[in-house]
This record gives structure tokens, C-alpha cells and sequence, in this order.
């Protein structure tokens, strides 16, 4: 690639942007937007960030560790971890050359971040995808997106219109919940299903067409761009010291400006909150880590945007996400409509997880109900909570029960009235949060008192 | 730990059991069968130890599984 001037950093001094708003310094990823309010093609990211710089695959995967880039697809393990295992995966005699995945599909129906990111700055997350085959020795790239995303196209194009040793293929994968499971994505790019599979080796010994493969969100593959040519020092001056560097993260919910913002991780939720205007309505809980994730109190606004903190108060980081739950809404129903969708997105591949999420879904819902039967599925539930998770093939399961705990430890309150035959004025509410497929209110609104 | 002294590992493929619940009826001592006929084993996990005592058992129900669900294969190292 040819190559203006490098200027990498948004300058503290670059004091407003076009509409007047302070730029934040600590804005990496979504510079383009903070300081033009467009995305960058090729021509505009060059100059922002300047050119890739010429590591050797160790020089690279070294610099990735002392960094402490952890992965952002909702796990955080350590990406250097895993390009070292493709490495050595392609070590072992009769392999192939490796196969790089950008995952850039966003199931989480919650998450907006992948695709703010894919939109405002694609060439992070192409250059990103370089650097990990370069660091992997792949022959094989492909960013994969949902079936029908708008990216898709825009993609391509920018794709196009570089001239990097691997070219990247963009591909549509189902727009399901998890078709973008890594195993799933493995299996769809190798010709089968999108659907998890739980073949016992892993994708890095034997992923796409038996190829040792490495599997990434697209924000990672973004930080990996920067933190490349910028060094471990620069990408560890924010974010705390177990979760370096900035986080995407979508706000949403009762909020006056939802969306996605950049904040370091470790920035109190608040103030994440506050950077998507605050709450424009009471607020009673927040839904941290998506719809596989957990309902916190209030309590949570205190607690710094990072895994331990987060853990701490029973809450979790996930796929950052921050939802702000009114006050006028019943969380026992909203979080039944979310288990209900989650059921129904199961891949009905597995026993525990085909009939345990409905059986769930099922039992939430009576509880929200606040019918006569309530009590008796309340003591299903919480036999059937301990039936389902850790047996499924893949983590879809684990995320549900999670959340289903929560929300009764959450709206213990609004429980025990339940129970009691009394529900809250909005049982009968349809959600208040985004979901695929409109969900349908879950009992006669007659049935609620006042 | 006794399940280093055989280093294997019993793994139930949850994709590949459809719910027979022959294992059950064979080793009730390691698997029971959930509400819906689905197998846990003694840990409630879908991969767990297996020691000198109940590697004979585990033996008989990985035979005995029409799906090939069930597995030994060798514990990982720690
Ligand atoms: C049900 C399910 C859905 C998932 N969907 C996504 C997704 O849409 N995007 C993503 O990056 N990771 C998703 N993951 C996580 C991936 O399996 C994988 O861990 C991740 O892409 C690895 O990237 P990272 O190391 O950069 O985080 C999902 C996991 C599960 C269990
Ligand atoms: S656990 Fe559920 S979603 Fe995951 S593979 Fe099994 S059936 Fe599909
Ligand atoms: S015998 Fe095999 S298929 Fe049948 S329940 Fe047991 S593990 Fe599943």
C-alpha cells in the first residue's frame, strides 16, 4: 500500500469536532466519527492512522501479548493465546494453512458495536485482518457479517480496493443467534450448517476444511491494527490493567441518545450512561452483557466497566452492552420475553437445550403472569435452572440460565408479589427492548390488577 | 486425584445423544436421565473423570450407546 502522512493519534488539542463537541482523547476506534462524522475509505484511514508497519509474525504476536489484548467477542481470552495455538496448530504435519475469521456477524440482538465499527472504520478491521495472517501464516481470509447486513456490500468494496497478500472474502452467514457461535461459523465457511458443532478438537487445529483457524470478533482485529503500530505502552495507557485498552460498547434502553460509544474499559458505567445523554425516564435496572448476560440494580452504577468489578456484583461484561430498564416496566416480563426469544433461537441440536430453554421460557412466563400456578413453576424453575447449564454444545444455553438468575436475584421484589398473585401494573407489557421478531404480550392485559 | 491413575475422561456429545437413555438403564451409577430423557453424568457437565472403580462401567455404557454419544478419551493434562 502507498501511503500519505502517518498521523495516528487523535490529538488532545483537536478540541471540537464539526458540531462543536469536545473530541475525546480517549477515542480510538470510532475516531472517524468523533472528529468527521464519516466513515474513512482507504484514502481517509491512511492518513488518520498512517501505514501498517512491517512486523515479523513473533515481533507481532509479541506485541499482542505485552499488550494484553483480550477478545471482544464476549469471552476475553487472551488473543495472543490464540494466534499461538493456530501457529501451532499449523505445525502438526499434514496440515493446511491456516484460515482467518473475522467475526463481524453481532448476534446479540443488544449489540450495535461490530456494526458501528464495520461502518465507521472497516480498514481496522481489514488491516487487523492482515495482521493476524501475517501473524498466522493464513492463506485464507473471510469477514463474515449477517445475511442481508447493509455492510455487506460496502465491505466488499473497500475490501476491493486494497492490495493486501491475503484477500478477504466477505461472507453472509445466517442471521441467527448462533450461526455466529465460532464452531457454527467453522462449520458454515466448510460447506455444512450454520450450527455449533462439538467435534472435541478446536478450531485451531482443525477448523475451515480441516485448517488450522483462528476466529476473532472484528473489534479485537481492530485494536490489533492500532495496537500495532502504536506498541503495548500506547494500547495499555487505557483501560485497567487485567482488561487493557478502549471497549465499544452499545447503550440503550431508557436512555436520551442510545448507541454505541468508546469509553476505556474500566470507565465507571455511569459514566457510560451519561456519555448516551443519561436516563430520560426512572431507571430501575441495567442489563449488562447482552440477552445472554445479567439484569444488575442500580448498584451497578458505581462499578467500573470491567470483568472483575463487573463479576463482583453479580454482574456481567460479556458483549459489552448496557441496557436501562424504566421504572414503568416489570422485569420479570421482560425478562421472559428475552427467554423466549433465546428458546427459540436454540439450535435444537441438543437435548438439555432444545427442551430446557421453552421449559424455561415457559416457567418465567407464568411467573410473570402471576396466575394461581406461579408458585409451582417458581420451584420448577429453580430445579430446572440447575438441569440445563454447561449441557449443551455450546454456550447459547449458559447465557439464558444466567440471565434468568439474575433477574430473579434482581426483581426479587417484584418476585415474591408475583407469587402472591399481585403483579406489577406492566406484566402484561409488550418488550421494551429490541428483539428480531416482535414479540407478543404474554398474557391478557384483564388479568392485571389496578 | 484417582482419575490420573487411568488418564481418561468420559465426554458426552450433547449433539450427537438423542435422548435414548440406554446409559442410564446400563450405569445409573454414572448417568441419570433428566425430565426430558436426557443423560447427566455424576457431574451434571457433559466431561468428567473417570477413576479405576467406575472405568469398567463407563466402559459398558460407551458400548452400549447406539449414537456413538459417548466417549472415552484421554484427561487432559493439568
Ligand atoms: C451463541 C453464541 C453466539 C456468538 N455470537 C458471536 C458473534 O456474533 N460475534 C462474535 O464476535 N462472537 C460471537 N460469539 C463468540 C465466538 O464463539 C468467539 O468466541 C469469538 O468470535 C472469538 O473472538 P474473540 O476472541 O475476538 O472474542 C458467540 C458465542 C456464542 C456461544
Ligand atoms: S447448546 Fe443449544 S444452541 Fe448450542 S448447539 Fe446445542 S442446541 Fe444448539
Ligand atoms: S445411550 Fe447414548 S444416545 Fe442414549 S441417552 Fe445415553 S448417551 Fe444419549
Amino acid at each position: 500500500m502507498t501511503l500519505a502522512r502517518p498521523t495516528h493519534r487523535v490529538e488532545p488539542e483537536a478540541a471540537t469536532d464539526p458540531f462543536g463537541v469536545p473530541i475525546r482523547p480517549d477515542v480510538r476506534l470510532l475516531a472517524s466519527w468523533y472528529v468527521d462524522r464519516r466513515p474513512d475509505d482507504l484514502a481517509a484511514h491512511l492518513r488518520r492512522h498512517g501505514p501498517l508497519p512491517h512486523l515479523a509474525p513473533e515481533e507481532l504476536i509479541a506485541r499482542v501479548d505485552a499488550a494484553g489484548l483480550r477478545g471482544r467477542g464476549g469471552a476475553g481470552f487472551p488473543t495472543a493465546a490464540k494466534i499461538r495455538a493456530v501457529v501451532r496448530g499449523r505445525g502438526r504435519r499434514g496440515r493446511r494453512r491456516p484460515v482467518v475469521v473475522a467475526n463481524g456477524c453481532e448476534g446479540e440482538p443488544a449489540s450495535h458495536k461490530d456494526a458501528a465499527l464495520l461502518h465507521c472504520a472497516p480498514h481496522l478491521v481489514l488491516d487487523g485482518i492482515a495482521l493476524a495472517a501475517r501473524a498466522t501464516g493464513a492463506g485464507t481470509a473471510y469477514l463474515c457479517v449477517h445475511a442481508g447486513s447493509p455492510a455487506a456490500q460496502a465491505l466488499r468494496e473497500q475490501a476491493a480496493a486494497r492490495r493486501d497478500v491475503v484477500s478477504v472474502r466477505v461472507e453472509e452467514v445466517p442471521a441467527r443467534y448462533v450461526a455466529s457461535e465460532a464452531s457454527a461459523l467453522v462449520q458454515y465457511l466448510s460447506g455444512g450448517p450454520a450450527l455449533p458443532t462439538s467435534a472435541p478438537h478446536r478450531a485451531s487445529e482443525r477448523g475451515v476444511g480441516g485448517a488450522p483457524t483462528l476466529v476473532d470478533n472484528v473489534e479485537t482485529l481492530a485494536h490489533l491494527a492500532l495496537l500495532a503500530r502504536h506498541g503495548a505502552d500506547w494500547f495499555r495507557v487505557l483501560g485497567t490493567s487485567a482488561l487493557p485498552g478502549t471497549l465499544l460498547v452499545t447503550t440503550g434502553g431508557a436512555l436520551r441518545r442510545p448507541g454505541v460509544v468508546e469509553v476505556p474499559a474500566g470507565t465507571p458505567v455511569r459514566a457510560v450512561l451519561d456519555l448516551a445523554g443519561g436516563p430520560v425516564e426512572p431507571v430501575q435496572a441495567v442489563l449488562c452483557g447482552g440477552y445472554g448476560g445479567t439484569w444488575a440494580s442500580l448498584d451497578v452504577l458505581d462499578v467500573p466497566l470491567a470483568p472483575g468489578p463487573l463479576e463482583a456484583v453479580g454482574a456481567t461484561l460479556g458483549v459489552p452492552s448496557l441496557l436501562a430498564l424504566p421504572v414503568r416496566a416489570c422485569g420479570l416480563t421482560q425478562t421472559a420475553h428475552l427467554l423466549r426469544y433465546l428458546a427459540g433461537e436454540s439450535a435444537g441440536q441438543c437435548g438439555p437445550c432444545t427442551f430446557g430453554l421453552p421449559a424455561l421460557a415457559e416457567d418465567v412466563t407464568a411467573l410473570a403472569c402471576s396466575g394461581p400456578e406461579a408458585p409451582a413453576a417458581h420451584a420448577r424453575l429453580l430445579r430446572r435452572l440447575e438441569l440445563v447449564a454447561g449441557r449443551g454444545a455450546c454456550a447459547h444455553p449458559d447465557g439464558a440460565v444466567r440471565l434468568l438468575r439474575s433477574a430473579l436475584r434482581v426483581f426479587d421484589r417484584d418476585l415474591r408479589r408475583h407469587l402472591a398473585g399481585r403483579p406489577c401494573p406492566a406484566a402484561a407489557e409488550a418488550p421494551v427492548l429490541p428483539l428480531p421478531r416482535p414479540g407478543r404480550p404474554i398474557l391478557p392485559s384483564s388479568r392485571v390488577s389496578r | 486425584m484417582t482419575h490420573r491413575s487411568v488418564g481418561q475422561r468420559v465426554r458426552l456429545d450433547p449433539i450427537a445423544c438423542t435422548g435414548h437413555g440406554l446409559c442410564a438403564d446400563l450405569v445409573p451409577e454414572l448417568v441419570t436421565l433428566d425430565e426430558w430423557g436426557y443423560p447427566r453424568l455424576q457431574h451434571g457437565r457433559t466431561s468428567g473423570p473417570v477413576d479405576a472403580d467406575t472405568l469398567p462401567l463407563v466402559r459398558e455404557a460407551v458400548t452400549a450407546c447406539p449414537t456413538l454419544a459417548l466417549r472415552m478419551e484421554p484427561a487432559p493434562l493439568e
